[in-house]
């Protein structure tokens, strides 16, 4: 899967569900200071994540996920991993 | 002893989304039960119920605060800012005064379902999302609101079955009386969906009248065959009565007396002693003489062996005083279950205020026991100064408010 396509999906994700602007999502923000996102999002996040991709996401592997762009980057590993 | 006194009262019920529509439905006996084919399909003896819409609150509440409400915490979401709305209470308010929350709520069936659904499917808890557990618990109302609100008294939920709401306003009141807090958001909540009315349509509890829904509803009635459920969210501000004085409240109402008692007999029969001691007890706590008593609104949902119970245990203790005047507003409403107890008190309310008996719908033909009570079939327009609100429940929970007007 390409990168722009994942990059959509999260960031239309992000916009419709967790209520951001359009503004506020781009790869350098960070999750949690910029966005706001905190730990019980992310358990809704990884429930999108096997949504959309059909991935499972494992709470350990996430810990480097600290900016947007990361997640996209770990999106991205693991889809194409596949 | 303090004395407490309602300030605030919010509905989100069958008859309206707010308390002018409902108290307008009341007083033209407009009815909100109509009928769900969908209930049909799934298997219910009765396709009645309150008809009711859920509220949108995308835009009004920011998503964290939002993924952890069941549908009847959004109902009282909705209840709960009319009445502070109505306090004259303000955001800030809360984080420099400590005020308690009591709601009465006895299930959460959807959010239960869906998640038991998604476990058998997907056999990984992690994909039942952050909302799950908060929405699924009976607690959900009372954990949500008191976050929104910020409120940092009494936090907890009241399971009595049919008279959860008004056991909740029960305790407020004694937590208040007894000086513990001087503001408790009190109410009931009740979630409207097929799921979680099965196995009570199962116990062929619920009326059959489907050709005309509006006229299913028949407390006292000898053509009565069973209850509507309903649906929705009451809430009602309960303060002590030098504090709301101080700060300028609007005082609508004194809780004067509060009763409860336990059949300690059948599990779905209700029995009249147990009911005649919680009204005799509230009636001895607000020292009054019973034969003062303007209204009842009875618990009456409409079932033969019910109705018939409390209409001997109010002819016992009224005799053949006829002045009381009896209205069942679950003729209009169905039975609201954990929130009837709640909005029993502010249908109530709404008629002290603006001077009438709201009409008890479909009782044309009296039964041995009903024919000796004063039962409004049409709209009284009168004043109510102290008025009864009896609620009871499986397992033959009981309870009796006293109010009076301020």
């Amino acid at each position: 899967m390409q990168k722009e396509v994942i990059v959509d999906k999260v960031n239309n994700f992000l916009i419709d569900e967790f209520e951001l602007e359009e503004s506020q999502v781009k790869p350098e923000a960070l999750l949690k200071d910029d966005l706001e996102i905190e730990s019980l999002d992310f358990v809704d996040i990884a429930v999108a994540i096997e949504k959309e991709f059909g991935l499972k996401v494992v709470g350990e592997e996430m810990v480097d996920v600290i900016t947007l762009g990361s997640l996209y980057d770990y999106i991205h590993k693991k889809v194409n991993r596949k | 002893m303090k004395r407490v006194v309602i300030t605030g009262i919010g509905i989100y019920s069958v008859l309206g989304k707010d308390l002018e529509s409902v108290k307008d439905s009341l007083y033209h006996g407009k009815s909100g039960i109509g009928y769900d084919p969908a209930r049909k399909e799934m298997g219910f003896r009765s396709g009645l119920t309150g008809i009711i819409e859920h509220p949108v609150l995308k835009g009004i509440l920011p998503r964290r605060l939002r993924v952890g409400m069941a549908e009847q915490g959004e109902y009282a979401y909705v209840s709960t800012r009319e009445a502070l709305e109505y306090a004259g209470i303000d955001e800030g308010y809360f984080l420099n005064n400590e005020a308690g929350i009591l709601y009465g709520n006895d299930s959460s069936s959807i959010p239960v379902i869906e998640a038991a659904d998604s476990m058998r499917a997907k056999k990984d808890t992690t994909l039942l999302g952050s909302g799950s557990i908060f929405q699924s618990m009976n607690s959900t109302v009372t954990m949500n609101l008191s976050v929104i609100f910020k409120l940092r008294g009494i936090n907890m939920t009241i399971s009595a079955a049919c008279a959860s709401g008004a056991h909740a306003i029960g305790l407020g009141y004694h937590f208040i009386r007894y000086g513990m807090q001087k503001m408790i958001i009190c109410g009931g909540a009740q979630e409207v969906n097929a799921y979680s009315v099965g196995s009570f349509d199962g116990l062929s509890a619920f009326s059959t009248h489907e050709d005309e829904p509006i006229k299913a509803s028949r407390p006292f009635d000898a053509e009565r065959d069973g209850l509507v459920p309903s649906g929705g969210a009451a809430t009602v501000i309960l303060e002590e009565y030098e504090s709301a004085k101080k700060r300028g409240a609007p005082i609508l109402a004194e809780v004067i007396g509060y009763g409860f008692s336990s059949d300690g007999n059948h599990i779905s029969v209700p029995n009249q002693e147990g009911p005649t001691r919680a009204i005799e007890m509230a009636v001895k706590d607000a020292k009054i003489n019973i034969n003062e008593v303007d209204y009842i609104n009875p618990h009456a949902t409409s079932t033969p062996v019910g109705d018939a119970n409390e209409a001997q245990a109010l002819h016992k203790l009224f005799g053949d005083n006829k002045k009381v005047m009896i209205s069942a507003t679950k003729s209009m409403t169905g039975h609201e279950m954990w929130m009837g107890g709640a909005s029993e008190i502010i249908y109530s309310i709404l008629m002290m205020q603006n001077d009438f008996v709201a009409p008890s719908l479909n009782f044309e033909t009296p039964d041995e026991y009903s024919e000796k009570l004063n039962i409004v079939t049409k709209t009284v327009n009168t004043e109510l100064n102290l008025v009864i609100s009896n609620s009871f429940g499986f397992g033959g929970t009981n309870s009796a408010l006293v109010i009076r007007k301020m």
